[in-house]
């Protein structure tokens, strides 16, 4: 039980960041990368100051035997850049393109009842069952 | 037109981070919103209760803002849902082929230094950009 509210709190930062960094509104996001057109550099901004602090954090937290409310850390283990792994982020890249919609950004913007959100994450959530069901 | 808000967008940023860093402080997981949703689709992972309640604290966030500051936050999209749609399902198709997106690759897997998660960010902010010129310069708008 208190690791669901440990998550839940975290899960709330996550959210009040992506809110504040604008990475929750789709123009802002498409605008970054518009640099032919209306470009909006803030979002360098927002994987500058993710990046940092991961970095830093990560290196001190990972120093420890393992996470408090875990026995071990779950990191991934893969090491070799293959296709799918290049397909995927390729095609994973053409989609955040046409709509603005990533998924870190778009299931916080469920909690602004927008609706298209709600369309883009019903059906990212179908995207992801059913690759997961075929690949398993 | 979307303005340009270096400072707001900075600290959003740190908080994104300070977020990775405790899940993997408190769980030992990487904060990848494309693995946590995953999880919760079956096949259910068995730690499904974490990821749940992770994505109900990303969901509540935005509402609570709005509820105890009573400022806006700004939200504009025009893309037709058609292409919403579409949009939806290539992302997941992608981020489940690709084994994450801009949070588990781009900020948890740059900041390990993972070649794996250097390359995915690499290709998938290229093919963005690309999306985004085609789409707004070529096409015309959706």
């Amino acid at each position: 039980m208190s690791r669901m509210i440990t998550a839940l709190l975290i899960g709330l930062v996550f959210g009040t960041g992506i809110a504040l960094s604008g990475m929750i509104n789709p123009a802002k996001v498409l605008n970054f990368f518009d640099v032919a057109g209306t470009w909006d550099p803030s979002l360098a901004f927002v994987m500058g100051g993710a990046l940092i602090v991961t970095a830093i954090g990560y290196r001190l937290v990972l120093k420890n035997p393992a996470p408090l409310c875990d026995t071990s850390f779950h990191l991934p283990t893969r090491k070799e850049i293959d296709l799918p792994l290049l397909a995927g982020a390729g095609l994973f890249g053409a989609g955040w393109g046409i709509a603005g919609f990533c998924p870190g950004g778009s299931i916080p913007a469920l909690g602004l009842g927008e609706p298209a959100a709600m369309i883009f994450v019903a059906s990212m959530v179908c995207g992801i069952a059913v690759t997961r069901l075929i690949r398993r | 037109m979307t303005d340009f808000t270096p400072l707001t967008s900075l600290a959003g940023g740190a908080l994104i981070g300070l977020a990775a860093v405790l899940l993997m402080a408190l769980h030992g997981r990487i904060a990848g919103i494309a693995g946590i949703v995953g999880g919760i689709l079956p096949p259910v992972a068995a730690d499904w209760g974490w990821r749940a309640a992770f994505l109900a604290g990303a969901i509540a966030a935005p509402a609570l803002i709005i509820a105890l500051t009573r400022h806006e936050i700004a939200f504009a999209s025009t893309t037709p849902t058609l292409w919403l749609i579409v949009s939806g399902l290539i992302v997941g198709v992608g981020v489940t082929l690709g084994s994450g997106c801009t949070s588990g690759h781009g900020v948890c897997g740059m900041a390990r230094l993972s070649a794996r998660s250097i390359a995915a960010t690499l290709t998938f902010m290229a093919t963005t950009g690309i999306t985004v010129y085609v789409v707004r310069h070529i096409v015309g708008g959706l």
